[in-house]
């Protein structure tokens, strides 16, 4: 059998994980939508009052505009550090690459908990940050660091700062050097160089490091709750907090839905822009 | 002459500036990255009751109470672990097997179905957890650790499926067209040349899934009944509720645990290189 005639058959292969699919993440979230519709808990009328009830509200707004606000500045955050990172590596020696690859990868792979644990122990009462203070004695008590909106950005950063740095370092990687040569023996300096040749070429691996961030911070549970504690309310909580504690799946399934299309929406509007300056790219 | 050394100086405090910037900058990250594992890690063996940075005094204690007298939080390991282990062996079936077909797939199909697959990578899970539990309430079905496994294979199949096809793509299909040509069967081809060569990418995927389901907690937290409480949604309870010593004895258990698999990993499959 020829190459392209298998290749034609192949398709098969695909049905088991496409059903799979279907049935476990698609057709859920269709009901998830339907379910949006009942006007309430006992889920009796079906209609839109849900989401005119959360448009109207100032207080669901703020939750989402504080949820996407937070993922925002996470992301800027992620990238003003991250990209410097990325950077050095593609200069560094094979060793150093190594290691660094390491530190990037392991904290990927570490529990969330226990990295979002790591930062209470940092930014906590005793924590080392109140305990350097204390020492240098700038403070006369410990200040109240955790359940602050900063504090659960740059927790936050520090967790996904690797889904920023990967793709990132694989842009950087497929520069070729010439180029940065070429622009310098050419009297452009440093930074002239960078904004100018760099960081245009390596915009794909930036917004697709953007777009991991901002998906996984806006739905990241555990940071949010752990750090924001009590006082912080973000969408994922709230959702959970509605479905299970006050079992009002209407509300619960209406907020899922508007934070899944507004991370989608952001998704989309930065793969379109990723295929575009692709484009512009390869000429 | 003059000139010329006057634009280099300028030249020369530009690249100093550029260095200064992005080294400093980029070390904060590496540093980052590094440091608050390495404090949890210290905190860990504090000899005394709270989560002081540095500690007063260092011992085993919390390890030694994590091991004896917390049968909830192993209890809750070995549900994670089942249910990481299940959900990744389906994820590999699935997911190896979609990975063959959509490798070198050009066509618009296959690539809508690639970017379906990967969607949960960049969707809030918890609203497909939400989804889920909908659904099963709907269906009459109870929440079991079936019901977890299944919310779970979500989560393992997009990361096996990348890095499966990754390896795939790489491959020189002229192997398969030999060993076809040569007379073997397509299983039997399979067998013997596809997957041995496909088995780093199978392996790094597998790894990593099996580290994001042992790690989930947006699926659980829907998914599971009262019964089946994972780990990672008790250390959450145990953090949010008592700051207990044991939390960090057992996060000192999961980083070590997460060191020796991934060097190991790293030696066998090349893992960094497959999550890039």
């Amino acid at each position: 059998m020829s190459r392209t005639a298998r290749r034609a058959r192949e398709w098969q292969l695909a049905v088991p994980l496409t059903l799979f699919f279907t049935a476990f993440v698609f057709v859920p979230l269709g009901l998830l939508a339907f379910v949006s519709a009942y006007g309430e808990p006992e889920m009796r009328t079906l209609g839109i009052s849900q989401y005119t009830g959360f448009f109207t509200d100032a207080f669901r707004l703020n939750v989402l505009a504080q949820t996407l606000w937070l993922a925002l500045r996470t992301t800027v955050l992620t990238l003003l550090i991250g990209y410097p990172l990325a950077y050095l590596y593609t200069l560094s020696p094979r060793w150093l690459q190594r290691v660094l690859l390491l530190l990037i990868v392991l904290p990927l792979l570490t529990s969330v908990v226990v990295r979002t644990f790591a930062w209470i122990v940092i930014l906590g009462r005793e924590g080392i940050i109140n305990s350097m203070l204390l020492a240098l004695g700038w403070i006369d008590g410990p200040l109240t660091l955790l359940f602050t909106p900063t504090a659960v950005v740059f927790a936050l950063a520090q967790i996904e700062m690797p889904l920023m740095v990967l793709p990132l370092i694989t842009a950087l990687s497929n520069i070729d050097p010439n180029l940065r040569q070429a622009s310098e023996v050419l009297g452009a300096g440093k930074w002239r160089t960078f904004f100018t040749v760099t960081l245009p070429l390596s915009i794909p691996g930036l917004l697709a490091g953007c777009l991991l961030v901002f998906a996984t911070a806006a739905g990241a549970f555990v940071t949010q709750t752990l750090i924001g504690g009590g006082r912080l309310l973000f969408m994922p909580y709230y959702i959970y907090q509605q479905a299970i504690q006050v079992n009002n799946f209407p509300l619960a399934a209406a907020l899922a839905t508007i934070l899944l299309v507004s991370v989608l929406t952001v998704v989309m509007v930065l793969n379109a822009l990723g295929r575009s300056s692709r484009g512009f790219i390869h000429g | 002459m003059a000139r010329a050394a006057i634009e280099s100086a300028a030249s020369r405090r530009e690249r100093r500036s550029f260095y200064l910037t992005f080294g400093l900058l980029g070390a904060t990250a590496a540093f980052l990255l590094g440091a608050p594992t390495v404090i949890v890690l210290i905190t860990s063996f504090t000899s005394g009751y709270t989560l002081k940075f540095p500690p007063a005094g260092y011992s085993v204690r919390w390890y030694v109470a994590l091991l004896e007298n917390s049968p909830e939080i192993i209890a809750a390991a070995w549900i994670s672990l089942k249910i990481a282990v299940a959900s990744t062996a389906i994820g590999v079936l699935l997911a190896v097997a979609a990975a063959l077909s959509l490798a070198r797939q050009r066509a618009m199909w296959a690539r809508i179905l690639d970017a379906m697959f990967m969607s949960p990578l960049m969707l809030p899970l918890l609203a497909i957890g939400l989804a889920l539990l909908v659904m099963f309430s709907r269906l009459g079905i109870e929440l079991s650790m079936m019901t977890l496994v299944i919310g779970h294979v979500v989560i393992t199949a997009p990361y096996i499926l990348r890095t499966t096809i990754a390896n795939y793509v790489q491959l020189d299909p002229v192997l398969i067209d030999s060993a076809r040509a040569l007379g073997a069967r397509p299983w039997f081809a399979f067998r013997t040349v596809t997957l041995p060569l496909i088995t780093p990418g199978i392996a790094a995927g597998a790894f990593i899934a099996f580290m994001a389901s042992f790690d989930n907690v947006a699926i659980s937290l829907f998914l599971s009944d009262a019964r089946s409480q994972v780990l990672p949604i008790k250390l959450w309870n145990i953090i949010e509720s008592s700051l207990d010593v044991r939390a960090a004895a057992a996060s000192g258990v999961l980083i070590l645990g997460t060191i020796v698999l991934a060097l190991v990993m790293e030696r066998v499959a090349g893992l960094s290189r497959h999550m890039r």
